[in-house]
């Protein structure tokens, strides 16, 4: 919105009425009596003729209600010269007479009642006004598809799409979406790379639009781009890399629940509108507004579906120990996502273990295939434990720290099984290191998050890529509103 | 943009907000081919992938041969983008770099 877009309200006293509104009608003799002694213009929202007998402007458009923020109706504005000094909503006596600067107003009347909803912010109304008053507030290019063009089409045709059809970005829609936070449009988020573009608010909320995200994800999908785009995530080399691997989004705290995430079951899986487009609409941005596409700075030899969206929550209420989050730092109560530079999710079957430390050695034996069993230190994991097999822990009295410090101990592998032509194998690392033993995985390097269906002795683990600061980091993002 | 906020303007088609970096980026034109590499200074930038080394070694022996000065550069880790510093002391110094990848 351009400040000459916005119309000027008049000086003197100022007031927003409609007739639907029992409030407004209580009010009448009181706008008579200021009507009669100064300055006093009044706006009518839902009928002109209201108040009966006395001049008004007619604001059914409700341009000016919208333009001037009313949400509620009676509200009485000063204004000097036309700007505003101080505004009243509903009916205040001890208000009204410090703005009118009167006394003895509405001697008949109560001294207060609450106002009602200003037609302007009315959900019917709200957000066609938005599209015709305040679209203007959005800086992206427009693009008008010809007449002839199948709007599906029409992004696939421009690049726009990561093979699947997305839902056509129109002012409407955006603007919708842009409800779901309180940041500016034009507030920046991240320098997105690879081609290190300066990304708004606004662009993350179209490529929200086009992914199928409601305007409540769009905090979330902020969020991630934020965390991607850190030095420390590093989604440039997580792009460039010839490796599998793409950034997993994986949420804690309230929002889940309050956005209806899947934690449960299939929590990889299909079916959840959250889980599936909020980890869309990152990759998105990354292709649209960074420019990172497959074949081209994207050098994937193999990428993994997850590269579509790889999105998930963590089942808190049904977990033994503390979020994945509040081991990385965040505090309680606070909503984050946490990104982690991960491949495709593999499952480990283990139906017969009814003692931790048994279940423990087969994740154990599991994650050391990842990436390949000869290589080590290299990679972080996620290892997502599934409800029947957190059970097995929790009845034994294990923590999260007790079963993590087990599995780095049961991955110390002795170096003659991974050094280059042990088993036969080629691959290894060098011959000439002197450690006795090596680790799977550095200090921090296992992630332990519960999620998954209450039926299955099962977990399940994703594998990383290069971590560290040549690599890619976890990175956990606070979610801000 | 004025005047075209209704998704469905009746004299065309559908109106939507460009997903994109919104860059246009300009064509640039390279430097002109040196006719000689008598005298100049050349840039072997290596990316640090395992070898690349190797390879910028050899190089680096043919193109003195013919008469070229070579200054060596690397980036830190080939995971991420060459350090400004190091596009520009090369922008600076050299008439021409090779970038090489290996494995």
């Amino acid at each position: 919105m351009t400040d000459s877009a916005r119309p000027l309200l008049p000086s003197g006293l100022v007031v927003f009425v409609k007739r639907d509104c029992p409030t407004c009608e209580l009010v009448v003799p009181v706008l008579e009596n200021l009507a009669g002694t100064g300055a006093l213009t009044i706006f009518t929202q839902d009928d002109p003729s209201f108040p009966s007998g006395m001049p008004v402007e007619d604001d059914t458009a409700l341009e000016t209600s919208w333009h001037h923020s009313v949400e509620t109706v009676p509200t009485l504005i000063v204004v000097e010269e036309g700007v505003e000094r101080s505004r009243t909503v509903g009916w205040d006596r001890t208000e009204w007479e410090r703005l009118a600067s009167r006394t003895g107003l509405g001697p008949g009347l109560p001294d207060f009642r609450p106002g009602c909803g200003s037609l302007s912010v009315d959900p019917q109304n709200a957000l066609d006004l938005a599209v015709r008053l305040g679209a203007d507030a959005m800086q992206s290019r427009r693009v008008r598809y010809a007449p002839l063009e199948d709007e599906m089409e029409a992004a696939f045709d421009r690049g726009w799409t990561d093979g699947l059809p997305v839902v056509p970005p129109t002012e409407r829609r955006v603007l919708a979406m842009l409800q779901g936070t309180t940041r500016k449009p034009d507030e920046p988020v991240a320098v997105v790379p690879p081609d290190l573009v300066e990304c708004t608010v606004e662009k993350v909320a179209i490529n929200a639009v086009m992914a199928g995200c409601r305007p409540e994800y769009l905090p979330v999908v902020l969020a991630a781009v934020e965390a991607a785009c850190t030095e420390r995530f590093n989604m440039h080399g997580l792009l460039a890399t010839t490796m599998p691997a793409g950034p997993v989004v994986i949420v804690n705290g309230p929002i889940r629940r309050a956005i209806g995430m899947n934690s449960g079951g299939n929590v990889f899986g299909q079916g959840n509108r959250a889980n599936a487009t909020i980890g869309r609409a990152l990759q998105l941005v990354i292709r649209n507004v960074g420019g990172g596409r497959p074949g081209e700075v994207d050098r994937a030899a193999f990428g993994n579906p997850g590269k579509l969206s790889f999105c998930f929550a963590e089942d808190e209420e049904g977990s033994p120990w503390g979020p994945l989050s509040a081991d990385l730092g965040a505090k309680p109560g606070v909503s984050t996502v946490t990104l982690f530079p991960g491949e495709g999710p593999r499952i480990i079957v283990d139906q017969l273990s009814r003692e931790p430390d048994s279940l423990a050695r087969s994740y154990a034996a599991s994650l050391r295939t990842l990436i390949h069993p000869k290589l080590v230190m290299a990679f972080d994991c996620v290892l997502a434990i599934g409800p029947e097999h957190a059970r097995v822990f929790s009845e034994a009295g294990w923590s999260k720290e007790q079963l993590t410090a087990r599995l780095h101990e049961l991955l110390m592998i002795p170096t003659a099984e991974l050094v280059r032509g042990s088993g036969g194998m080629a691959e290894g690392v060098p011959v000439d290191v002197s450690a006795p033993a090596l680790p799977k995985f550095r200090p921090g390097g296992i992630l332990i998050v519960y999620c998954g269906g209450d039926a299955g002795l099962f977990s399940s683990m994703i594998g990383g890529w290069v971590t560290g600061e040549v690599g890619s980091q976890p990175t956990l993002q606070e979610i801000r509103s | 943009m004025s005047g075209t906020h209704n998704s469905e303007a009746p004299s065309g088609g559908v109106v939507v907000l460009d997903p994109t970096g919104e860059r246009s980026l300009p064509v640039r034109e390279r430097i002109p081919r040196p006719a000689t590499l008598e005298g100049l200074d050349l840039a072997l930038l290596d990316i640090s992938k395992a070898r690349g080394d190797v390879f910028m070694d050899r190089l680096a022996e043919l193109f003195t041969e013919q008469g070229a000065r070579v200054k060596r550069f690397s980036k830190p880790t080939f995971t991420k983008p060459a350090p400004p510093d190091v596009r520009r002391q090369i922008a600076e110094e050299c008439a021409a770099v090779v970038e090489a990848l290996a494995d």
